[in-house]
């Protein structure tokens, strides 16, 4: 009656970085559950007055490494961000709606779409892009050399999104199966039809990442 | 994109002073259906409250004894790697890894999936398509429309808007409860009695009020939990909205159904839970034919437009797979 891979073999697996949120989340748990409501709560953060920012807003954001410090029109896009305003075109704008990958970048190690993330959201946070990933020797990610390969890409227009995401699906401890690496890889569209290359070539770095 | 002044709450209590003092704001959490329909021009709010930054909201619990407890800013990828979820509740686990996908999982919020608002292409669309939603009064496009993702369950002559989310039906199977706070304090409701019918009035989705904010979600610890499953249909396999899904949980004496929950996705305008289903099967051998019964009753009042009727079987067979997939793991 049921199709498809067995449910029970897809399910998330929980990564050293949920493991430490985890703990946070638990300690904060604690901390909350009296607090969520209570009086003394909301004598405490009352004092405190509300940020409130008409027209620009102040940005401080780590970008590959570097500290960006500038001004936002709230509207901005992280995608918008990197493109127009940091220079980083790497990130692609296909859909623009959080449809189809291409804008891919991680902040603070986890994946996102970069369309549908205000740049406001960035403030004190860590942005990593395909720019940033070439080591300083000039040699590829591990993920770059499996795309080149396997032959993963034909237009190369999704390939950084891509391999943003795919790099995350390795580290999240998502690419144990070719089974796994489709379902957690499904954000990312490519309509010259690579997936296959895209699967083996991600198969390939999951070994490679792991030795590095 | 309308300009809009951007308040940043670091409390629950300052994001409801900021919803008092600008009554006209939106919460912003992970942004990932606000910030699609303000770029579409569906959303235009003169003020952004950006609630991001209360940690306090991030947290989760599901070691509880009496009832996992969910801060509502906690992000859809965390809960459903939950080990506790993954093996006990493995129902709502399901309902957000199969949601959307992982870029989208660690950005949005628990509390802002719950809220998320439909996919209907007339209301997303924006001129010129009519949509009582959108634009009470100006009509629906949808019902003499391209209806084939449209609802089948709770719709009206004023809208038939599918509700497009995951986690709160299977929250609603579950009897979870929101808490809320507000300038009057405290309360909880129930996830069912959150998302209103349409009826005359569709552009009223919930039964929040003006300046309220979901907290917390809680979910009652219960032995239902094991034998669990979200069963979703889709056109493709993986990173597509439902064109039904039922959140199914059972416990079992012998081959018979000791308790049923059965809620349905993607089929109606608000998290469905389809009680005269449930209680046709209790006390009755779980077999494939009293399954499929129960997920027929499950859309006895079902009402088909042009082009859905197709996903009344299709939603009957989901809950009855769902009903075997379910009672494997008992």
């Amino acid at each position: 009656m049921t199709t498809g891979p067995d449910p029970s073999s897809l399910p998330p697996q929980a990564t050293q970085v949920n493991r430490r949120e985890f703990v946070l989340s638990v300690l904060s748990v604690a901390a909350a559950s009296g607090a969520v409501g209570a009086g003394q709560a909301q004598a405490q953060s009352m004092d405190a007055a509300l940020e409130v920012h008409t027209g620009g807003v102040p940005l401080c954001v780590v970008v590959n490494g570097q500290q960006q410090s500038l001004t936002v029109d709230p509207r901005t896009s992280a995608l918008d961000l990197l493109r127009e305003r940091l220079g980083l075109s790497g990130a692609k704008k296909g859909c623009d709606h959080g449809q189809c990958g291409a804008c891919t970048i991680h902040v603070d190690g986890r994946r996102v779409v970069s369309c549908l993330t205000p740049a406001l959201q960035l403030e004190g946070r860590r942005v990593d892009t395909i720019e940033g990933l070439q080591r300083p020797d000039g040699s590829l990610h591990p993920m770059q050399q499996a795309f080149i390969d396997h032959d993963a890409l034909q237009c190369g227009y999704c390939t950084p999104g891509q391999i943003m995401a795919a790099i995350a699906c390795v580290r999240e401890g998502n690419a144990g199966s070719p089974e796994r690496i489709k379902e957690y890889m499904s954000g990312n569209l490519c309509r010259c039809g690579a997936y296959n290359g895209i699967v083996a070539a991600i198969g390939q770095a999951a070994g490679d990442m792991g030795k590095a | 994109m309308r300009e809009f002044t951007l308040i940043r709450a670091r409390s629950p209590e300052q994001a409801v002073q900021a919803m008092t003092t600008y009554p006209e704001a939106r919460l912003m959490a992970g942004g990932t259906t606000l910030y699609d329909l303000m770029k579409l021009g569906v959303e235009r709010p003169s003020a952004i409250v950006d609630i991001n930054a209360i940690e306090q909201l991030r947290a989760f619990d599901t070691s509880g004894a009496r009832e996992l407890v969910f801060g509502s800013l906690a992000r859809m990828s965390d809960v459903a790697a939950d080990p506790r979820l993954v093996k006990d509740y493995p129902a709502l686990s399901e309902s957000l890894w199969r949601a959307a996908s992982q870029q989208l999982r660690n950005m949005a919020s628990l509390g802002g999936n719950v809220l998320q608002r439909t996919r209907c292409a007339y209301f997303r669309g924006g001129e010129p398509f009519a949509c009582n939603k959108r634009q009470p009064g100006s009509g629906c496009a949808a019902l003499d429309g391209i209806d084939r993702g449209h609802a089948l369950l709770g719709t009206s002559p004023s809208c038939i808007a599918t509700y497009p989310g995951d986690f709160a039906v299977a929250l609603v199977a579950f009897d979870a409860v929101l808490d809320v706070l507000g300038p009057n304090g405290v309360r909880s409701i129930p996830v069912e009695a959150l998302h209103r019918l349409p009826g005359d009035r569709p552009d009223l989705e919930t039964t929040l009020a003006p300046g309220e904010i979901i907290t917390r979600i809680r979910v009652p610890v219960t032995p239902l939990g094991r034998a669990s499953t979200y069963h979703k249909i889709r056109d493709r396999e993986s990173y597509a909205f439902a064109l039904s899904s039922a959140a199914v949980a059972l416990t079992m004496n012998g081959k018979r159904v000791a308790q049923a929950r059965i809620a349905l996705g993607g089929v109606a305008t608000k998290p469905w839970r389809a009680r005269l289903a449930e209680q046709g099967l209790a006390g009755r051998e779980l077999t494939i034919e009293t399954a499929l019964a129960a997920g027929f009753a499950a859309f006895a009042d079902a009402r088909a437009g042009h082009h859905n009727a197709f996903r009344i079987e299709l939603g009957a067979r989901t809950v009855a797979d769902a009903l075997m997939i379910a009672a494997q793991r008992t």
